[in-house]
């Protein structure tokens, strides 16, 4: 069972991500994507970006950088060999652009039983160098419990 | 900024379908990518012993990939504004032929003043939804 006192948690960001062009292109491919905006300068130029950005799921890279300290967390009491994803869900204020410096806020949102099952929402404020919102990362894990 | 002409649009309108072969290489290629290194997208062995019915794919692959059939449609990756989806069935990688997962996207609502479009995706693999609620707004 996760602890149900570490909802409302917050942990201290991350520090920063150095989103790099090839790490763009290389997710890209990973997830199927033949989009221009992903792969080629020019065209990501063209349409007034200042290089490639990055997929929408791609700041689920960032976003492992805060959910590792939760997992580590002791208090939480997490343990990742029951875990299953329940849900996710990305909210872009711009999107991410190589050359970006980002760093992830995590806090638990919630933490609910649903029988022996725990269910703990996370919700993950990726910031630029400027302060400024990126993306909002919604994630819902479901630990199992003994049945 | 980009081609499509909102008015023209109708909610249920399909935008797009398209087949991705997930395979062991696509498996081993996401985990780089995103440094997911779960060993039951990969290992035989781990995937049975945990009780899984064989090596399955990163539900956040099946979620970025699903997703390239909005961006297809639109063009641009950046107009994907908001993208959620419910991971309700696992998609299993056989070791020879991979999964198959079939992507339809249709326009699910049309937000004129705002100029956003809500496209739901259908994700299919063996004639089972593996995705729920998989909804993606566009900015037109």
């Amino acid at each position: 069972m996760v602890n149900p006192n570490v909802q409302g948690k917050k942990y201290p960001a991350t520090d920063p991500y150095l989103v790099g062009r090839e790490k763009i292109r290389e997710f890209a491919h990973a997830v199927k994507s033949t989009n221009a905006m992903n792969l080629d300068v020019f065209a990501a130029q063209a349409a007034g970006y200042t290089d490639v950005i990055a997929p929408p799921t791609f700041a689920v890279v960032i976003q492992e950088r805060s959910l590792a300290t939760v997992l580590a967390d002791p208090e939480a009491e997490i343990d990742f060999s029951r875990v299953v994803h329940g849900d996710q869900r990305f909210i872009h204020a711009r999107p991410i652009v190589a050359g970006d410096e980002l760093v992830s806020e995590l806090e638990v949102a919630s933490v609910k039983s649903l029988g022996a099952h725990s269910m703990v929402t996370f919700e993950t404020k990726i910031y630029d160098v400027s302060k400024e919102l990126v993306c909002t990362v919604i994630s819902t894990l479901v630990v199992r419990g003994d049945e | 900024m980009n081609h499509i002409n909102i008015a023209s649009l109708e909610v249920g309108q399909v935008i797009g379908n398209t087949e991705f072969l997930l395979t062991r290489d696509s498996l081993v290629r996401y985990a780089g990518a995103s440094g997911d290194f779960n060993q039951i997208h990969y290992r035989d062995d781990v995937a049975a012993a945990v009780g899984l019915p064989g090596v399955l794919a990163h539900g956040m692959l099946t979620m970025g990939a699903a997703v390239q059939v909005a961006v297809d449609w639109v063009g641009n990756s950046g107009a994907i504004v908001d993208y959620q989806v419910r991971f309700t069935k696992p998609v299993i990688v056989d070791p020879v032929n991979g999964a198959v997962l079939v992507v339809t996207g249709k326009v699910g609502e049309i937000d004129a003043e705002n100029k956003i479009v809500r496209i739901d995706l259908e994700a299919v693999f063996e004639d089972t939804k593996v995705l729920g609620k998989a909804q993606a707004r566009v900015q037109l």
